[in-house]
């Protein structure tokens, strides 16, 4: 299954918001993302994805935009 | 024999001046001498925790080899091994001296604990967080000599910024270039121009100067509703503005001190009093121990509470992880009831600023934001901040209770 798909999939059932057309945009400094968000998104990354990240992994600055999750998820996978 | 509070007087920085100069021009040449580095650490430490504070020196020592006893061994274990109860084990030993030190002035009438020493609960942190990633796996390679540095870094020995082992480590192997280190100069001496701004201007006329007359004009105007009067009032903004210079005057001596030494030592303090809500201040003030609390207890919890589903809906896991996290940030603090009850406000205000945020981004067209609102907000924010310092202050307490 295409990781970018599926990665934009979660994070537009965690925001609320279909964030495919702004890429770039900081999730935390837009509040569409927060600790608590965070740790839901490594919880389905782990059970849609198979992918293992533990949270002293979770450097916020390498996952604020939806470009660079999707970097690291395909990195990891 | 000389002794200091660290950045505590005119002396302290001419002897850090001095100290600094040759560590700088080799810098500069693209070089670190480490047995420099340690011997003025070595220096500035004796000149703290030396002398007639001897007692504190001593249980400073036996501390940090404590703490190298147990992160080594936890480390040298994770290699074969990775058992739950051990973790946890090793984790409870590594806080049980501060528990100690923060337990005992509550069940021994004020008492202060043998083994206490300025700066024990900020370098628990430092051990803690070591312990955590080398059982995540994300340290791998944990060096005792490293470790040590990092523990014993001086300029943040005392009350933080709490940096992170891994952070830390990267900047202390590499020498800056010379044009970054130029620039680190450059932001290292405003730092700590600003610091005096703060601590020896401003910190002084709030805390030292207004602060107790407005004490003791609260204290002669008890009698009325719950003891409240004006000089309260003036008492909490004026308690707030001495926390915030005196604390960020410290942490800004304390990174531009590191800058100077080439070490970036993550910032403890971003406008605080421009937060729009109460989240948003924890990511503003005393940041190095708000990220800690995110990253190693809340941001921990949730993930242990959601995988094994112990509350249906993922608000309820957020709200009661808020009100857990501020409520060990309050015990950190001292075992006291204003300082339990701060964090619980500090909890429970988070919760209902979660929800709060939740409403408006489902009412997004009916609710107003504008810059009439924007404002309102940081003042709400601002007064909500002050009166749990207040709270924090103590001085219900000798109102109350004295």
């Amino acid at each position: 299954m295409d990781i970018k798909a599926t990665v934009l999939q979660i994070l537009s059932d965690l925001t609320g918001n279909d964030v495919s057309g702004a890429m770039d945009d900081n999730l935390f400094d837009s509040g569409l993302l927060d600790s608590m968000g965070s740790v839901q998104l490594l919880l389905q990354l782990q059970s849609d994805l198979g992918i293992n990240v533990p949270v002293s992994e979770f450097e916020r600055s390498e996952w604020d935009t939806p470009n660079k999750i999707v970097a690291k998820a395909e990195s990891l996978a | 024999m000389l002794t200091f509070e660290p950045y505590g007087n005119p002396t302290y920085f001419a002897l850090l001046g001095v100290a600094l100069l040759p560590l700088m021009i080799g810098i500069l040449y693209g070089k670190r001498s480490r047995l420099y580095e340690t011997l003025i650490s070595i220096f500035f430490l004796v000149l703290t925790f030396g002398g007639p504070k001897w007692t504190q020196g001593v249980a400073l020592i036996i501390y940090i080899l404590y703490e190298v006893a147990l992160t080594w061994g936890y480390a040298v274990y994770r290699k074969q091994h990775n058992s739950g109860p051990v973790f946890f084990m090793t984790v409870i030993l590594s806080i049980l001296p501060l528990t100690i030190v923060k337990v005992t002035p509550a069940v021994a009438n004020g008492q202060a604990s043998l083994i206490g020493f300025l700066g024990v609960s900020y370098l628990s942190f430092r051990a803690v967080q070591t312990i955590m990633e080398t059982r995540d796996g994300t340290l791998k390679d944990y060096q005792v000599m490293t470790f040590l540095q990092f523990m014993l870094f001086f300029p943040t020995i005392s009350s933080g910024p709490i940096d992170r082992y891994r952070r830390f480590e990267a900047d202390y192997r590499t020498v800056p270039d010379r044009d970054k280190y130029l620039g680190m100069i450059q932001k290292g001496v405003r730092y700590i121009f600003v610091g005096f701004l703060y601590k020896f201007i401003l910190a002084y006329y709030f805390g030292t100067i207004l602060m107790p007359k407005l004490q003791i004009m609260a204290m002669n105007s008890r009698g009325g509703f719950m003891d409240l009067s004006w000089p309260v009032v003036g008492y909490m903004y004026c308690y707030s503005a001495d926390l915030f210079f005196d604390f960020a005057g410290y942490s800004l001596f304390a990174v531009g001190t590191s800058y100077l030494m080439g070490i970036e030592t993550p910032m403890n303090f971003k406008q605080p009093w421009r937060s729009p809500n109460i989240k948003d201040f924890w990511n503003r003030w005393h940041i190095t121990l708000s990220f800690w609390f995110r990253d190693f207890i809340y941001m921990r919890l949730v993930f242990w509470f959601m995988k094994h589903r112990v509350f249906k809906k993922p608000t309820t896991t957020a709200n009661v992880t808020y009100i857990i996290n501020m409520l060990v940030m309050g015990f950190w603090h001292g075992v006291t009831w204003y300082y339990i009850t701060y964090g619980l406000f500090h909890g429970v205000a988070l919760v209902l600023n979660d929800a709060w945020l939740r409403y408006k981004k489902k009412h997004r067209q009916s609710i107003p934001h504008n810059g009439f609102t924007q404002v309102f907000a940081i003042f709400l924010t601002a007064n909500m901040v002050c009166f749990s310092f207040l709270i924090f202050s103590g001085l219900l307490d000798k109102l109350w209770f004295q």
